[in-house]
């Protein structure tokens, strides 16, 4: 049970890192503003979560999984709402989502 | 295990800082600077385990909270070039 338990933390973690280096190369490498927001964001949205279940489940029942909890809550509701907020000031600032070498993004 | 997420966690961190620096515009070293307080709130965490001080949980609490608040400041100045106004048409 325990070593199952171990594994399952070992794949949630794996899964954690990879999209966030996956997010990681994104943020460097896409060509536009707003993809790299789609990068950012997924990558955001898809790395916190499963390293903080990690957690979660080493920690076993006690406070320090509610703090967890609440962190990857917190993380769950604010990492989209900046994205949003940050897509909307820059199209107001003036960032139009074409580009001439990309096309339209 | 959560020797292997830092690591992950500390190479993310090192693509968000080259964003930063190369960033052609504001927003896109905003967009970084959000992305790199995100994963510090995650390597505080994996520190905690790490060390067994689990009271820095409440510290990587802290820092999402203020992480949040910051962006959501700057890109309030960045949007309308102030910080006491309200949305459009609520002057």
């Amino acid at each position: 049970m325990d070593g199952a338990l171990d594994i399952f933390c070992w794949i949630l973690v794996l899964i954690g890192g990879a999209f966030g280096v996956i997010g990681g190369i994104g943020i460097v490498r896409m060509p536009t503003f707003f993809t790299r927001i789609h990068a950012a964001g997924m990558a955001e949205t898809m790395c916190a979560p499963p390293i903080l279940l990690a957690m979660m489940i080493q920690a076993g029942w006690s406070l320090i999984t509610f703090k967890l909890f609440l962190i990857m809550m917190f993380l769950f509701l604010t990492s989209p709402t900046a994205s949003h907020a940050l897509a909307k000031a820059a199209l107001h600032g003036g960032i139009t989502p074409y580009d001439e070498e990309a096309g339209e993004s | 295990m959560f020797e292997a997420a830092s690591i992950a966690i500390l190479v993310t961190m090192v693509l968000a800082i080259t964003r930063v620096l190369l960033g052609p515009t504001v927003y896109d070293r905003i967009l970084a600077v959000n992305m790199f307080g995100t994963k510090t709130v995650l390597i505080i965490a994996a520190i905690a385990f790490l060390s067994g001080r689990t009271d820095l949980l409440d510290i990587a609490l802290v820092y999402a909270l203020i992480n949040f608040t910051g962006v959501i400041a700057v890109l309030k100045f960045f949007e309308y070039g102030e910080f006491s106004r309200g949305g459009r048409g609520r002057p």
